[in-house]
């Protein structure tokens, strides 16, 4: 038979085709890229060091608000430059995503295909750790993790990454199971592959698009979440610029100064929702059939 | 003649921008008469279940009818608005569609559901509507009326379900009814009641009924007149002794040639060739454990079955679903685990063996399924995949692909299939490719499950030649899995026949076909749809100018 018809393009090309077209996926990406930009930039592009102090200009207003141009988002209380605390803060927070989304992510990942994969005792087991775990308020774990084992920005990331994994072992175990009774699993096990290979080559890459949504939304959830922390008090310590720690200074002069709560508050929300929208887009790019 | 019920005039139905072709349904032209059944024959996409959604009212949103009358009763249904519509639907027409599985809600009694019709469409009482709803009930001839009216779906096997169907749908004794593949889902023994059901119904409700199907046999089992469907077009229609005896459109000539044949094409005498493959005694049992007062079951889905096939041999396993012929086979490969028994090949057993030698000896025998969707991974290249098994078994890469092209040629594809996804081909094209997959690492023993059921009868005739092909070049043994006797007849060369996980019958083709020994195979055989219509062979039949 001769294929002279238009084919469908390959899944790739096709994802890519449907990425290009999705506006939200687009505009969220780059908002993301900016952000990532600016983290990496950080010593470059900020004005002035985050943690010099100085007392004689401290609490100058934003330029919008009667400051100067020195200044463009005006000075916390002990006269630190918020553009410059901002700038660096987008690292701290943009890591502690990264980081503790991945460590969840490799637990998550591990846990749900095998327990997909394998069902029986392994199901069983893992189904247990996540009953365990859900059990588990995150923010009152954390909290007392934090306070016992003190709070820096390593023991912050890991706490979390060791909490955020029940999402990824739940969806990834149910795609696994679907996967798993496709008669490609069949047919490459009747072929010879050993049971690393088919997971690797076979189940991982069909339950990817899952996996994608899913770190996305882990992302932002550590990323409030380390917010919540600092603003209480036992996340990231002071100095180090963290934007929850960055409202949490200003919650004194919330009456009086509001910017110092609103600036870092719109870019928290600005990533956060970039993310999630990112995670939307993919999700529809990569699975079009599950949209409505 | 009376008056027709129903009758479309110059239907054209487009398709969204960016389809394979511009309509779904093009300058369609039909009528159906009270007491008639009008067949719509045609291949996956043809648009036969378009006419029957158009006609309905029930077309997706994104298709719109741009030209064209549907003169239903008098009244043309296109200008009708959505609530009029509704009046009609279930009252004056009614559907049945393929899946009885999906077509039922789970929650409720059926009986609920048939009276929920009289419910929405007529103010009686509640006694009267339980009453005929009973009555119905014993039309469809379900037995014990009342125990099936308390019963919810899930409490009935798909034939109970789609005679539920049915009977909901002639609940208001409609003038029309429109069927949709109503027993492609159910088994042939099924079917065969089903269908002799429509042709009481035509006689005894005096209803038109509108049948789409795929199936020159059950076109030939029930139809007046038959319509033939191509790409959106009507090609030929005419009563069923013309179309059917006589086809003069090419296509149709094509589609009846494709229909196989009730007999085997070539026998061969296998009896003094080698055993390739030896099953003893195999068996699976399920276990339920006990739990929560409820005592442990074992559901023996395989009973002991044994068998053997010789090399170059072509052994049919045919049975109704819920016969076993999957778990054996299942349980033949390893990919479940047998609960007693064995399967030598080459005199080595797979069923005992340990999970580490499993591997070299399920490189003999090799295994095509249904489901030519699901078989390949969306997500890898067709090299890829093919390349997988010789490498798993040591090859090179480079030489494996070596081979991979030249298979790729041999099923009938072109080489630059390679760098492909699955998406790219159609159903016939990946069971070509799954084919090519199972050969890749030269095993002795094909197995095919169902590796045909999900193909248009065109398609169907080609991989079943390409099989016969292979086979005889290679000198392959084959084990072929169907539900269908018609395929098992024309491939096989001896037989076993499944039922309830026992093999009940066995023996060489024209034997079993010919003179059935077992009650259950002369059941399955009397099911067989079109026996009264002897195919024609279409080389024999006068030229026509295409």
């Amino acid at each position: 038979m001769t294929m002279t018809r238009t084919l469908p393009l390959s899944p790739r090309r096709q994802m890519a085709q449907r990425a290009l077209r999705h506006r939200g996926l687009i505009l969220s990406g780059a908002v993301l890229l900016a952000i990532v930009l600016i983290a990496i930039l950080a010593p470059v592009i900020a004005p002035h060091d985050p943690y010099r102090q100085s007392l004689v200009t401290r609490l100058r207003p934003p330029v919008w608000l009667g400051g100067t141009w020195q200044y463009p988002l005006g000075t916390d209380a002990l006269g630190r430059d918020m553009l410059s605390r901002l700038i660096y803060g987008a690292r701290v927070s943009l890591m502690i995503g990264l980081i503790s989304a991945g460590v969840s992510m490799v637990i998550g990942t591990v846990l749900g295909i095998s327990a997909g994969y394998f069902g029986g005792r392994v199901d069983s087991f893992v189904q247990y750790l996540i009953n365990v775990r859900l059990a588990m308020p995150v923010i009152l774990v954390a909290l007392a993790a934090v306070s016992l084992l003190g709070g820096s920005l390593l023991i912050v990331t890991m706490v979390m990454g060791l909490l955020l994994w029940d999402r990824f072992a739940v969806v990834l175990r149910a795609a696994t199971m679907q996967v798993r009774s496709m008669e490609y699993i069949a047919a490459a096990d009747m072929l010879g592959a050993t049971q690393p290979r088919i997971l690797w080559k076979d189940v991982l890459p069909n339950v990817m698009s899952h996996l994608i949504v899913i770190l996305t939304l882990e992302m932002a959830h550590a990323i409030i979440l380390e917010a919540g922390l600092s603003f209480l008090g036992l996340g990231v310590q002071p100095p180090t610029p963290s934007w929850g720690l960055m409202i949490s200074e200003g919650k004194e002069l919330l009456l009086f100064d509001s910017w110092l709560i609103m600036i870092p508050g719109v870019a928290l929300f600005l990533l956060v929702f970039s993310i999630n929208m990112f995670g939307d887009g993919i999700r529809d790019v990569t699975a079009p059939e599950g949209r409505n | 003649m009376a008056a027709p019920i129903l009758s479309i005039t110059d239907l054209t139905v487009d398709l969204p921008r960016g389809g394979d072709r511009p309509h779904a349904v093009e300058g369609l032209s039909l009528e159906v008469a009270p007491g008639e059944i009008v067949c719509i024959v045609g291949e996956s996409g043809s648009g036969k279940s378009i006419t029957s959604f158009a006609t309905m009212s029930l077309l997706p949103r994104s298709l719109k009818v741009s030209s064209g009358r549907i003169l239903f009763e008098g009244r043309d249904i296109l200008t009708l608005s959505e609530s009029e519509h509704a009046k009609l639907r279930g009252h004056r027409m009614a559907m049945i569609f393929q899946e009885p599985m999906t077509a039922l809600n789970p929650c409720y009694t059926v009986g609920d559901q048939i009276e929920e019709v009289f419910l929405s469409h007529t103010d009686m009482p509640k006694a009267e509507r339980k009453a005929k709803t009973i009555a119905l009930l014993e039309e469809v001839r379900m037995p014990d009326p009342p125990r099936i009216h308390a019963s919810y779906p899930h409490q009935l096997s798909g034939g109970q379900r789609q005679r539920i169907v049915i009977a909901m749908a002639l609940a208001l004794n409609p003038s029309l009814l429109i069927a949709d593949e109503p027993t492609t889902a159910l088994d042939v023994t099924t079917q065969a009641q089903i269908l002799a059901m429509f042709r009481d119904l035509r006689k005894t409700r005096g209803a038109g009924i509108m049948l789409v199907t795929h199936d020159f046999d059950v076109v030939a089992e029930v139809a007046d007149k038959v319509v033939v469907m191509q790409k959106g077009r009507v090609v030929e229609q005419g009563t069923a002794e013309e179309v059917l005896n006589r086809p003069r459109h090419p296509y149709t000539r094509q589609l009846i040639d494709a229909v196989p044949r009730r007999q085997a094409e070539v026998t061969q005498d296998v009896s003094g060739r080698p055993v390739v493959l030896r099953v003893e005694g195999l068996e699976k049992i399920y276990r339920v454990p006990a739990s929560f007062g409820r005592a442990a079951r074992e559901v023996a889905a395989l009973k002991p079955a044994s068998f053997e096939l010789r090399e170059g041999e072509t052994l049919g396993i045919v049975g109704e679903s819920g016969s076993g012929k999957t778990t054996l086979v299942r349980a033949m490969l390893r990919l479940i685990d047998p609960s007693g028994g064995q399967v030598f090949v080459d005199g080595r057993d797979i069923a005992s063996a340990q999970r580490s030698s499993l591997r070299s000896l399920r490189r003999d025998i090799q295994i095509v399924f249904q489901d030519p969707y699901g078989s390949l991974n969306p997500r890898r290249t067709i090299g890829d995949q093919l390349v997988e098994g010789p490498v798993n078994f040591g090859m090179s890469r480079s030489e494996a692909m070596k081979r991979a092209r030249e298979l790729v040629r041999i099923v009938r594809l072109e080489e630059e299939a390679l760098s492909r996804y699955p998406n790219q081909f159609s159903g016939g094209q990946r069971q070509r490719l799954c084919i090519a997959r199972a050969l890749m690492v030269e095993p002795k023993i094909l197995v095919a499950d169902e590796a045909v059921s999900a193909l248009d009868v065109s398609v169907q005739k080609e991989v079943l030649r390409l099989l016969a092909e292979i086979r005889d070049r290679m000198g392959l043994s084959m084990l072929f899995i169907t539900h269908d006797l018609r395929v098992a007849a024309q491939v096989s060369d001896h037989v076993i026949v499944m039922s309830k996980g026992e093999i009940v019958e066995r023996g060489p083709i024209a034997q079993v076909f010919n003179d059935p020994q077992h009650a259950y195979t002369r059941q399955l055989l009397a099911a067989m749809p079109g026996q009264g219509w002897e195919v024609p062979d279409i080389s024999t039949l006068p030229p026509v100018s295409a």
